[in-house]
């Protein structure tokens, strides 16, 4: 196949801080420093190889390290913003991007839900709807059409579960592990999600370095190399009703609860590659539903049979596409608003290098990583490499 | 069990804007209104400035039936916040005329929900002024 432009760049360094419930001592901006000096350390690099910052604190890197004038994105979070760094690096705009992002000290009114889980709209706040409400309005929907049950749900929240429980750097490392019962028997938050298949919330920093493929081996790490990747939203997430059908106007399976789809479809195209040839699936993981609902939507198994997929033993460490293996938004972390959103691309970095610290999968050299979710109307995905295609 | 009832809390209530304006000034005076097009009679919620269907401008404001099935639900037992009382049901209801609205369910004990549940809309004016559709179920 023709080359596609994302493969001209590389990841070549990262780094998460240390993740907690509460980090004393911070705030956003120095653990999103902190993040970011880490990552450049990783990648062999100093302060003033960066010629361009993706991220809120990306501008405040720029003037404590005297280093502009540099490019800057100004998309703030996740794997689009991670494609951003990628598009520019690859049209030249930039040669070695930091992408650094944290989140501190936000969360102080605990008796409320965390603050970036309830946008204010007038049509969803005054019904008490915050996340995990959007998303079971989505999960409530495939179980009705489909079959979908409590039990499948929990089986893979038990399974993302213990992979945290495994990881020494997990918000909840060793509170496992768990079983679907176990899972079930946690009380109900946002019917049919119990505590156990929910997001945490946390804090910490994330970051990573990319550069030109062409640099990258002359760096100290493994590069891994971005294969393909995209983007679905179909509105603004917590505004307007979650209804699983929105959308189908360009394609009749093209709706808001398989959000992603098309995603995923550009990602393998740009890589050449389908879902039989992922090693290991980063994939996000707010609630539970949402890991039965990626395998459909991505193509690994048909409409309705996400429940089937996920007890199959297939997302299992040691199955044919394991899932989220540090434990993810309900285990490992959650890092604040956004940080999340770009810690999936961090494992499946770690992963390809072959140096995770929780069920790492031999061989592996194709990831999935993705961010998003149908409760909030978007979805990204981007595909990794061990090898330069 | 838990008979549903509407909240009445200090909870956060909408700031009608230009465009939903006759949306809230319409439940203040019992009626549940949509945006109807003029170009291919299709109907449009949340509010807006394009016809959800067609894309059309054509858009004027319409009473609506009130009733409609339910086409998804939750039941929340940990709150937004403290302001709010537990259990309440948020529920997506699939309207007569085909457009869909979030609102919590009342009138019925919090475990009757299902989908498909016929129901019709309720209007409740907030101790705090402005009046706020829900939904009890319907024979």
């Amino acid at each position: 196949m023709a080359q596609h432009p994302f493969h001209d760049v590389a990841i070549v360094g990262i780094h998460n801080t240390r993740q907690a419930r509460v980090l004393e001592g911070h705030d956003d901006r120095t653990i999103t420093m902190e993040a970011a000096l880490g990552a450049i350390a990783d990648a062999g690099l100093e302060p003033r190889d960066i010629d361009g910052v993706i991220g809120p604190y990306g501008s405040d890197f720029l003037y404590q390290a005297r280093v502009g004038p540099a490019w800057r994105s100004m998309s703030p979070l996740g794997i689009p913003a991670l494609l951003d760094g990628v598009m520019a690096i690859a049209s030249g705009m930039a040669t070695t991007v930091l992408f650094a992002t944290g989140g501190a000290g936000s969360y102080t009114q605990r008796a409320s839900t965390a603050p970036w889980t309830r946008p204010t709209n007038e049509f969803v706040a005054c019904y008490g709807m915050y996340t995990a409400a959007e998303f079971a309005l989505m999960a409530r929907r495939h179980m009705h059409t489909y079959g979908t049950t409590a039990e499948q749900m929990a089986h893979a929240a038990a399974v993302v579960r213990n992979n945290g429980h495994a990881h020494p750097d997990a918000v909840y490392g060793g509170r496992g592990p768990f079983t679907a019962a176990d899972v079930l028997a946690s009380r109900m938050v946002a019917d049919p999600f119990h505590l156990l298949e929910c997001a945490m919330t946390s804090e910490g920093g994330a970051a990573l370095v990319l550069t030109r493929a062409d640099r990258a081996d002359d760096l100290p790490q493994r590069p891994v190399y971005v294969l393909g990747g995209g983007t679905d939203y179909y509105g603004p997430a917590y505004q307007h009703p979650p209804v699983w059908d929105l959308g189908g106007h360009q394609r009749a399976d093209l709706v808001a609860g398989n959000v992603g789809r098309r995603a995923a479809e550009e990602a393998f195209a740009a890589a050449g590659l389908g879902p039989g040839e992922v090693d290991v699936c980063e994939f996000y993981d707010p609630f539970s539903f949402e890991i039965v609902r990626q395998f459909e939507a991505y193509g690994f198994c048909g409409p309705g049979e996400g429940g089937d997929y996920v007890t199959s033993g297939a997302i299992e460490p040691g199955g044919a596409t394991p899932v989220t293996t540090d434990g993810g938004t309900m285990s490992f972390s959650h890092g604040g608003a956004a940080v999340q959103l770009l810690q999936r691309v961090l494992r499946g970095v770690e992963q390809l290098r072959g140096d995770c610290a929780s069920m790492q999968v031999e061989g592996a050299e194709v990831a999935m990583c993705t961010g998003g979710g149908a409760g909030a109307l978007f979805t990204d995905v981007v595909l990794l490499g061990k090898e330069r295609p | 069990m838990t008979l549903l009832r509407p909240q009445s809390g200090d909870i956060p209530l909408p700031v009608p804007g230009p465009l939903s304006a006759p949306y809230w000034e319409g439940c203040a005076a019992g009626e549940l209104r949509f945006q109807r097009c003029g170009a291919c009679g299709g109907a449009t919620h949340t509010p807006a400035l394009m016809c959800a269907v067609c894309t059309s401008a054509d858009l004027t404001w319409a009473v609506s039936s009130g009733r409609g099935e339910v086409y998804s639900w939750t039941t929340v037992w940990r709150p937004q916040s403290p302001a709010f009382e537990v259990p309440y049901v948020p529920v997506i209801v699939e309207m007569e005329e085909g457009w869909h609205v979030l609102a919590d369910l009342v009138g019925c004990e919090h475990d009757a929900v299902h989908i498909g549940m016929a129901v019709e809309v309720e209007f409740f004016p907030h101790p705090a002024g402005i009046t706020l559709p829900y939904f009890h179920p319907r024979p």
